[in-house]
């Protein structure tokens, strides 16, 4: 409908206005993000095969693949979202359900918030000093830990903004059958935020399984197949970043292949988590 | 002085009220179940919200609160089963016996008393598990039962909040998936289903459509056999119809109490005819 009114037509001549400003940043964003996954299947698919998956790293020159750093990138982070997020969310939980304005429980969460954006760099050389020079030996440990301390902040905060969304009249109703106060936050609280505590967990995986720096000083890298926790251990941000810095061309193809895996399985778990966010909305 | 104010028409209090007020029937001799004896109530801000509340509420008998939002008809109920004790600072002083006993008393087993005094709250609150846990979740925190005796009682207590037909083949669905008016038939059913002795209704029917309101009041009106009820309401009609008594509470003291029929026909305070007849709340 058409008003001929001046005041509503100028209205919609600034709202017009802003609309193309809104589309064309939008269309910028997506225009950067396309290019960079065409880019990357462009180059990646190519060198995409079964040997990528069932050959270790090789020596510049020679045929491989990247099974062995691919078994690390799972390990450490497995390994490291094992040890954060039980960590993560009883911390979480404490700091929402029973530190909810306490001196102590303010300051924690504002640390939280700190280390949340704490440069992935500092962590490695932290772990560092106190993992591997103790030591004398990178090893998968340190780099799990690393990862971990990268992931606790993450799930600890996500936790808390889950278990903040919980309607209080769903506690109360808990505690009103008489329910003792662990019940209520075991079988109600934590069930009421249970997908979108799991939503963190996930989004905390994406984000650690792409770190390169923090694991460069602890779990470092190792060019041959190696399951063993104590030792170092290969992993594909590590050799994304050492094989597309070198100048042989197959080790630069495998980098490509490297980072579409990784864009792959983080693109993968973003998915996952919005789906499991929009069933428990 | 009620001669005077009722000799224009438009004085008589509530005439629909009347019309509609519950059969009568004799509750005078029923025994007294919870009193409350010099109640001061304190919001965390040193704010009072009760002042000197003295009543009596009888067992197997339906006590309305009525009054404007903010008189304190909420916060009464609240301190009934001692909800207010989930937020640190608010406090009580004065006496509410339970058949005898001080429920202030700091030595009170919360747990324990609010498993006797079950409490509906004014928007329905199904736990995010199925119509059967719904039930059971209660159930559980102080009985153990068989399979087959939890079944009976689940069922028992469906019947009691007149909502088994409705759900008997979904028994295993999530309780969110009903509508409004059921799940707060189902929350009915999960505070009758731990057996309690005195239940709190803060607004059971406020956030519910027509139909739905006539079914829970049938609901109250038939659970006072078994019950003492409290019920908060904003509805003169719903207090008139459903309740044998009813407290006019004003500015967090308690203006009139007395026997429903005569607080909606023949009030002796000025105030209370005045909130009766819609002149102000």
């Amino acid at each position: 409908m058409t008003t001929h009114n001046p005041i509503t037509r100028r209205r919609h001549r600034r709202n017009r206005v802003a609309m193309v400003f809104s589309i064309f940043a939008t269309a910028v964003g997506l225009f950067i993000l396309a290019a960079i996954l065409w880019e990357l299947l462009w180059q990646g698919l190519g060198g995409l095969n079964m040997k990528v998956f069932t050959e270790i790293t090789p020596p510049p020159g020679s045929d491989g693949g990247l099974s062995n750093a691919i078994y690390g990138s799972i390990m450490l982070t497995l390994v490291g979202i094992a040890i954060a997020a039980p960590i993560g969310i009883l911390a979480g939980t404490y700091l929402s359900e029973y530190a909810r304005g306490s001196k102590i429980g303010e300051a924690a969460k504002f640390i939280n918030d700190v280390l949340l954006s704490a440069p992935s760099i500092i962590v490695g050389l932290f772990i560092n000093a106190i993992l591997v020079v103790p030591f004398g030996t990178f090893s998968a440990w340190a780099g799990a830990v690393a990862l971990a301390v990268i992931a606790l902040p993450v799930i600890n905060r996500t936790t808390q903004d889950m278990l903040a969304l919980v309607p209080n009249t769903l506690r109360e109703a808990a505690a009103a059958l008489g329910a003792p106060r662990w019940k209520v936050l075991v079988f109600i609280v934590w069930r009421a935020a249970k997908s979108g505590i799991l939503t963190g967990v996930l989004l905390a995986i994406a984000r650690i399984s792409g770190e390169t720096a923090p694991l460069l000083f602890t779990s470092f890298g190792n060019q041959f197949w190696s399951t063993d926790m104590g030792k170092p251990m290969a992993n594909l941000p590590v050799v994304i970043y050492q094989f597309a810095m070198s100048p042989y061309s197959d080790w630069q193809r495998l980098a490509w292949v490297g980072a579409l895996l990784i864009t792959s399985a983080i693109l993968f778990l973003n998915i996952l988590a919005r789906s499991l966010a929009a069933r428990s909305r | 002085m009620d001669d005077q104010t009722m000799t224009h028409p438009a004085d008589h209090p509530a005439t629909d009220s009347v019309a509609a007020l519950k059969p009568r029937r004799s509750v005078e001799d029923h025994p007294v179940k919870l009193e409350v004896k010099g109640l001061n109530f304190f919001y965390a801000n040193n704010h009072q919200a009760l002042t000197d509340i003295n009543l009596s509420l009888r067992d197997k008998a339906v006590t309305a609160f009525i009054g404007p939002s903010g008189c304190g008809k909420s916060t009464l109920l609240r301190v009934l089963n001692r909800m207010y004790d989930l937020y640190p600072g608010q406090r009580a002083q004065g006496e509410v016996l339970l058949d005898g006993r001080n429920i202030l008393a700091p030595k009170e087993d919360l747990n324990v008393l609010r498993a006797k005094v079950g409490m509906v709250f004014q928007k329905p609150t199904p736990f995010p598990m199925s119509i059967y846990e719904n039930i059971a979740f209660g159930i559980r925190l102080y009985e153990k039962l068989s399979k087959a005796e939890m079944a009976n009682r689940v069922e028992a207590a469906l019947r009691e909040a007149a909502l088994w037909d409705e759900v008997k083949d979904k028994l295993h669905q999530s309780g969110l998936g009903l509508s409004g008016g059921q799940q707060q038939r189902l929350c009915i059913a999960r505070a009758v289903a731990v057996k309690p002795e005195v239940l709190l209704m803060d607004e059971p029917a406020s956030a519910l459509d027509p139909i739905s309101t006539a079914k829970i009041e049938d609901l109250i009106t038939r659970l006072a056999d078994d019950y003492c009820i409290a019920i908060v309401t904003h509805n003169m009609q719903q207090a008139a119809r459903t309740s044998d008594y009813t407290a006019f509470m004003y500015l967090g003291e308690i203006v009139e109490f007395d026997r429903t029929e005569q607080i909606f026909t023949a009030p002796k305070n000025q105030k209370t005819n005045d909130y009766v007849t819609g002149r102000f709340g």
